[in-house]
């Protein structure tokens, strides 16, 4: 399922559904039902159907919607009879809520609508706060209400235990009729028209939207509590209104409108995340005094209408201070009804075709557009069986064997048309295509002329149906002649037919609203108009964009119209991306090498017609100069390549500057490069070299120029010669190690052999790292190529065995495999007050204060005008917003409250407090391309991909996930092949998760979000989802955030920074018995399947705010000595994640084994000589002791 | 396939063998030895033969030596055409080194053209740039260059610099990411057999139905005799290559 669909009711009350990726219209999957409206956003649709009621379409997904009930059992203790259900009168029922306060019995729960279903039976829930309880999760204290402890006490008078009960939604995608208990008498008013909305006001609870409905009556409703764990809602609450409201819009972000059947508007005001129903209406008189608004539709910021003789308006100066707007525009065009949807895009159905249209050019900068282009997309069932291309052009389903199979099925039909006579093809788009055929053919549009009197019922046509069953036109006139009509044969008249009555019932209605329209469609009786026969195109009464996703950068495909024959041919053009491509490219790099074989073989000794010189490219730059005060300068920068004696080029960049009137330059020979990473200093476009020397002084030369533009043609250039003078190019090894720096750049290492060697290996700061194009927040891998990727979005990526991509252009980038890839991320900006006794907090601080606008510091003066987005790549998505999540609680403004600047922040205010903060956070968005693809729909929190060490390549590989809401999965189908995967499968849990990690013999370790750890038992590639979780204590007082499991070690990292080694893991024990300690300020880490353990290295405190780190690996890791001895430090700082969980290559063994026994100290590891080993894993991590050095670093 | 280094250096890093030998009826002072080059197969011959015409002038007499020109097999070779497809075109089942005939004398005013300079090269080489970009882009592209990049284009192919030239080049082959393709596809067909210099027709990279056309449809709507049955002897070559297979 694609996840950005636009949703439409053509004028049968038939439900269709439009990829943003797809040329076709699809029939909704549930077609029992016809519909009035529909209002969708991304993950559901309300709609109103013929009978007045209210539907809800949620579409399934691999995780599913499941609600925990709890309640208490709670017990007494008398001498008697021990512990016992007798309670004293005064306690609490012996089955209560939490509280205590509420009486509930396990059998008092019942399900909330016949769209639930039970998962499981009641059972105890044995974990307490991360941490497990025994026997029969019994906590204890002295009396009720108390402080509740896993250990039994001598005055322990009391206990309780809590049982929990999942229940899960099952009525996906199907429209499930929202049932309504409690309010039968008030809803005698049938429903007339619905929108969904406001997700954008708040996230508590996940999920949740804001749904409105008007009756018929002219009473607008409320919908409370609809969220993504109670996707029906709970009940309607009545909303007073100055008017009779006849149609309402609700935009994705504060703005409510509706129309009353006077003709004016009127807007909701003071709704926010504490009031999503609003405070008051204000209202707005229509654009004319003699034509009153009929329709209107909101987005976030933009208020479409339309009034009742048809003309489009625009209203001006809207936004979420006035959202009343200023004044109407007119625009071109007459509509039936506009929609605006995500990104304040609009569509429109036309007045006269019915068609429906979409506003092209509506940008951030033009809210209005430019022009209406209608949408020409067919309908799916008017396809012949060429399968569905729709699915084709999704991303992600490159990689399936569908793929394959359809190739070559289209292969096989684009043969037969050329081979075949046309007549051969005819009986299929006949029965399959009724309009289509009455236009293509004659002998249909003789059928269609035969005059028929029929009156049908849409509900009976079933498209699908009649789509299968292939009948010539003689089978149709004769069934047609029988007393009881075939449905498909009755199809092709109920279609015709029908359209013309529509045309009839738009006419009769005239300027009456269509909201007014009581009747059902589909009752009017039917004369039939041959001339209407021809009409190919639907006719459309509704459209809703709420979950239409358009992207500017990938082109729509709703404007040409796909022909029969066309479509099977765009298939076969689309087919040929991948595998044939790469057919093609090996047959031609083949022949070339043949040609190359055949010409040059034997002549290599001749003389070259043209000698090779020196390139140079030179330009100016600006330098951080190395001397005090550090500050840009000019410098002249110049490029020099020279061919080497063994054939291979090589570079050196000079840097020319001048020194007290001196000339002087610095120079570095691009082999010895490490990495060349783009970094933010102080606005300018700068990039940063190191070489291994460089990375130990934590001292890159740092480079800026004055275009992003000038900066990337640097970049591709330098990176290029660097990769050329270390012979590296192609896609990255599956050895590879990848990292991600905290700018969402993605570089990745091949590892040498010797990098791993037990006790010399290669120290990591000459690891060379070579940039991907992308933006993401981690990547993971494994040893056999299959890597996933995560964004800031949340949204996940698979890597597609490209390269390049980004600002590598043209030749260090593959042409293959790479793609348009979006990153959202939040910049975020803080607002600061102090306390005084006159006017209470204000933004008037102290002399000595920090900006009363600044960043997380306070060193920084930012506010919401001069903000900018991190780099000219990134453009703004959204308007600055107060944000609540932000760690330590707010108030219901937002406001965190503190004694003085800096200090630590809460979320109330208290008698000691004089100053606050609040968050405001703005969204960007980035748009890039490289070599990944997405995987929708779900997105994603953590992943982990089991190294395997050798596995044949057509068994598939244990790949799971933490998804952004907790939820655990498991993802089938991935292979080397397919490494995307082919479908989810949700592995209960009591609880969110936060992180997991699969070892390579299927150890599945992973953490909850409360801190605690937990073993999944009996995982295996027959059982690829195991069978149940064990609860594995935390180490004391400690909260986890991440695991990481490699062949044999398991590793966690806590929430304070500290690295812990699991002891005691054995086969036959898996789940290990104590954790040691082996490190602090650790802030991510990746073990990989050679027990070897990488981590990312937190700075040292005091650097608050800079949430950037260093790449570091274990040393001295060896079987006996898992936790390793030493740190050796690579990159950084300015890095958020790494993997090595590809690298399973084994380092040689040729050094001697006296070697072994004393280990060589590498290079800027802490330790001066040799300590007891107890001592030396235990030592801290130290990191940059210099301030400014990480002022060189990758910024975020 | 603009994108794909591997095979863009092999294209460009083909060479010939080739033997310069001077013509027979040429006076000379002394006997001209012959002389091995590996020419660059996407050059031009006037561009890369300056050791040539050196080697040779050495045992002529200056009075002698007037414009070079160059004849295989009785054929003279226009310099204007790429070397790789001179070689394809005339000499494709000889066997290596080419063998080429220097002559300095008996310029063939009807064959080929004069070339006085290396500019009237550059001149040529940047109308055929200037003409392919004409179809893929209406001329945006090459206009919207600066002078340098103009040169940086020509000396990249002048000093046999693959970087160079790719650095500009690619803004040439590529195409806005809304339109699927270049307005049309610039080529040229030379016939081994016919008279004829070369065939060229405007030919768009997308059909009107919207689905890419391959280089079969191509050969089908230029050539048709060609790809009939019979006209099943006939083979296609681009850089040496046999495309006839790909073309189906």
């Amino acid at each position: 399922m694609s996840s950005s669909l636009l949703w439409a009711v053509d004028i049968f009350g038939r439900v269709y559904t439009l990829p943003t990726v797809g040329q076709y219209w699809e029939l909704c999957k549930d077609t029992q039902l016809e519909f009035k409206r529909v209002s969708a956003v991304k993950q559901c649709c309300w709609g109103i159907g013929c009978d007045h009621q209210v539907y809800t379409y949620v579409f399934s997904g691999d995780v599913p919607i499941r609600y925990q009930e709890e309640t208490y059992e709670n017990q007494r203790w008398n001498p008697v009879g021990g512990f016992c259900e007798k309670l004293l009168p005064s306690d609490r029922w012996q089955w209560s809520d939490v509280s205590g306060l509420k009486h509930q019995q396990l059998d008092s729960f019942t399900l909330p609508s016949p769209h639930w279903e039970w998962e499981s039976d009641w059972y105890v829930d044995e974990n307490i706060g991360g941490e497990p309880t025994e026997k029969g999760g019994w906590t204890y204290a002295i009396d009720f209400p108390s402080t509740y402890t896993k250990d039994k006490k001598w005055n322990s008078c009391v206990r309780r235990r809590r049982w929990i009960r999942y229940r899960r939604y099952k009525s996906r995608d199907v429209w499930a009729k929202v049932v309504s208990h409690d309010d039968q008498d008030r809803l005698s008013d049938p429903f007339n028209d619905i929108s969904i909305g406001g997700w954008e006001i708040t996230d508590e609870p996940p999920g949740r939207l804001s749904v409105w409905a008007v009756s018929l009556q002219g009473r607008v409703w409320y919908r409370e509590n609809v969220c993504h764990h109670n996707p029906e809602g709970s009940t309607w609450s009545l909303i007073s209104t100055p008017g009779e409201v006849a149609q309402i819009s609700c935009g994705p972000y504060d703005l409510l409108w509706a129309t009353l059947w006077e003709g004016q508007a009127i807007v909701r005001e003071g709704i926010d995340r504490n009031n999503p129903q609003g405070v008051s209406w204000s209202t707005v008189e229509s654009p004319g005094s003699e034509n009153g608004i009929m329709h209107i539709s909101v987005g976030v910021d933009v208020v479409w209408c339309v009034t009742k003789d048809r003309k489009v308006w625009f209203r001006r100066g809207v936004n979420s201070h006035n959202p009343c707007g200023t004044s109407w525009i007119e625009m071109v065009g007459e509509m039936m009804m506009v929609n605006v949807g995500l990104n304040n895009q609009v569509w429109g159905i036309g007045c006269d075709d019915r068609t429906i249209y979409f506003r092209q050019g509506v940008t951030p900068s033009e809210l209005s557009g430019k022009m209406w282009k209608a949408i020409v997309c067919g309908r799916e069932s008017d396809r012949s069986q060429t399968g569905s291309s729709t699915s084709l052009l999704s991303a992600g389903c490159f990689f399936t064997d569908d793929i394959q199979n359809q190739t070559n099925a289209i292969i096989q039909g684009d043969a037969d048309t050329s081979s075949d006579t046309e007549l051969s093809s005819i009986p299929t788009n006949f029965s399959s295509t009724p309009p289509m055929l009455a236009a293509a053919s004659s002998t249909g549009s003789q059928a269609a002329a035969a005059p028929v009197n029929v009156t049908v019922d849409p509900l009976d046509s079933d498209t699908e149906a009649a789509a299968a069953s292939a009948h010539n036109e003689k089978a149709h006139l004769e069934s047609r002649k029988s007393t009881n009509p075939n449905p498909s044969a009755e199809l092709q008249w109920t279609n015709i037919d029908l359209k013309e009555a529509h045309r009839h019932a738009v006419l009769s209605i005239g300027t009456f609203a269509e909201t007014s329209s009581l009747s059902s469609l589909g009752m009017f009786s039917v004369g039939a108009e041959e001339q209407y026969g021809a009409d190919e195109h639907a006719l459309w009464a509704w459209v809703s964009g709420g979950g239409c996703l358009v992207d500017l950068h990938s082109p729509l495909k709703w404007f040409a119209v796909p022909s029969g024959l066309s479509s099977s041919v765009q298939s076969l053009s689309l087919s040929i991306t991948p595998a044939q491509t790469a057919a093609w490219r090996k047959q031609i790099f083949q022949q070339l090498s043949e040609r190359t074989k055949r010409e040059l073989e034997n002549f290599r000794h001749y003389e070259q017609a043209v000698e090779q010189s020196v390139w140079v490219k030179t330009g100016m730059l600006q330098w951080w100069r190395n001397w005090k005060p550090h500050k840009w300068m000019d410098v002249r920068v110049a490029l020099e390549q020279f061919t080497g004696s063994d054939g291979m080029r090589d570079s050196i960049l000079f840097i020319y500057y001048m020194y007290h009137e001196e000339k002087k330059y610095i120079h570095v020979f691009l082999n010895e490069v490490t990495i060349i990473a783009e970094v933010l200093k102080e606005g300018k476009h700068s990039f940063a070299l190191y070489t291994p020397e460089r990375t130990k002084q934590r001292w890159p030369i740092c480079l800026a120029a004055t275009t992003e533009q000038e900066m990337h043609d640097w970049l591709s250039l330098l990176t290029m010669s660097c990769c050329e003078s270390r012979r590296i190019q192609g896609p990255p090894s599956h050895q590879a190690i990848w990292s991600v720096s905290c700018k969402g750049d993605i570089f990745v290492s091949e590892p040498s052999p010797e990098l791993e060697a037990g006790p010399q290996p290669m120290p990591c700061d000459q690891m060379f790292w070579r940039q991907v194009g992308g933006h993401l927040r981690l990547v993971e891998c494994n040893n056999r190529g299959i890597v996933w990727g995560i964004g800031y979005d949340h949204t996940v990526w698979v890597y597609t065995g490209g390269y390049g991509g980004g600002f590598i252009q043209g030749l260090a980038s593959s042409a293959d495999n790479i793609y348009t890839q979006s990153d959202v991320k939040c910049v975020y900006i803080y607002e600061n007050q102090r306390w005084n006794p006159v006017t209470g907090y204000s933004s008037r601080g102290l002399p000595t204060d920090r900006y009363m606008w600044s960043d997380a510091s306070g060193l920084q003066e930012c506010t919401k005008a001069n903000t900018k987005p991190p780099s000219p790549q990134w453009s703004w998505v959204s308007d600055w917003y107060i944000d609540f999540s932000t760690s330590g609680g707010t108030d219901r403004e937002g406001w965190q409250y503190a004694a003085d600047f800096p200090a630590s922040y809460h979320g109330h205010k208290t008698m000691k407090d004089f100053v606050r903060r609040r968050r405001w956070a703005r969204k960007c968005k980035i748009v890039t391309n490289g070599p990944w693809l997405e995987v929708p729909p779900v997105t994603l929190w953590d992943i982990s991909i089991i190294p395997s060490s050798d596995a044949d390549d057509e068994e598939s590989v244990a790949l799971w996930a933490i998804s952004d809401k907790g939820d655990v999965l498991c993802r089938l189908g991935v292979t080397q092949q397919n490494p995307a995967g082919t479908s989810w499968l949700h592995v209960g849990t009591d609880q969110p998760f936060i992180s997991i990690s699969v070892g390579a013999f299927f150890q599945v370790w992973a953490v909850a979000r409360d801190g605690s750890a937990f073993y999944r038992g009996s995982v295996s590639p027959k059982k690829p989802a195991g069978d149940c979780w064990y609860h594995i204590p935390s180490p004391q007082k400690q909260k986890l955030k991440q695991v990481s499991v490699g062949r044999t070690s398991v590793f966690v990292l806590d929430k304070n920074g500290n690295l812990w080694y699991r002891q005691g893991i054995t086969p036959s024990y898996p789940q290990g018995s104590a954790w040691d300690h082996v490190s602090n300020n650790i802030r991510k880490m990746s073990v990989g399947p050679l027990d070897q353990v990488w981590v990312i290295a937190d700075k040292v405190q005091g650097s608050h705010g800079l949430s950037c780190g260093t790449v570091c690996h274990r040393t001295g890791v060896q079987p006996m000595e898992p936790k390793g001895l030493a740190w050796d430090y690579g990159i950084g700082g300015g890095w958020e994640h790494i993997t090595v969980r590809g690298n399973a290559s084994e380092a040689p063994r040729s050094s001697a084994p006296s070697a072994s026994e004393s280990p060589t100290e590498p290079t800027g590891s802490e330790g001066s000589g040799r300590k007891g080993k107890t001592e030396r894993s235990r030592t801290p991590l130290l990191v940059s002791e210099r301030q400014e050095v990480d002022r060189n670093a990758v910024n975020c | 396939m603009t994108d794909d280094k591997d095979v863009l250096r092999d294209v460009w890093f083909g060479r010939i063998p080739t033997c310069f030998t001077l013509y027979q009826d040429e006076i000379t002072e002394r006997e001209a030895e012959p002389y091995y080059l590996l020419l660059p197969r996407i050059s031009y011959l006037t561009l890369v033969t300056d050791k040539v015409k050196k080697h040779f002038q050495k045992v002529m007499r200056q009075e002698e030596v007037n414009e070079i020109w160059f004849e295989y097999e009785g054929t003279p070779l226009k310099w204007h055409y790429p070397i790789g497809l001179l070689f394809d075109l005339h000499a494709s089942n000889t066997a290596l080194p080419w063998s080429i005939t220097v002559h300095f004398k008996n310029f063939p005013e009807k064959d080929l053209l004069h070339c006085h300079s290396k500019d009237v090269i550059e001149a040529h080489f940047m109308a055929c740039i200037k003409e392919a970009d004409a179809l893929k882009h209406k001329s945006q592209v090459i206009n919207e260059m600066q002078k340098k990049d103009h040169k940086q284009l020509w000396m990249g192919l002048q000093n046999d610099k693959f970087e160079q030239f790719w650095a500009i080049n690619r803004k040439l082959m590529e195409y806005p990411p809304e339109d699927s393709g270049f307005r049309y596809i610039p080529f040229r067909i030379y016939q081994a057999t016919t008279e004829r210099p070369f065939i060229q027709k405007l030919f768009r990279p997308i059909a009107s139905g919207g689905q890419l056309h391959t280089l079969g449809d191509l050969l089908k709507d230029v050539c048709p005799s060609a790809i009939t049955p019979e006209g099943g002897d006939l083979r296609f070559f681009m850089h040496c290559m046999d495309i006839s297979v790909c073309s189906h």
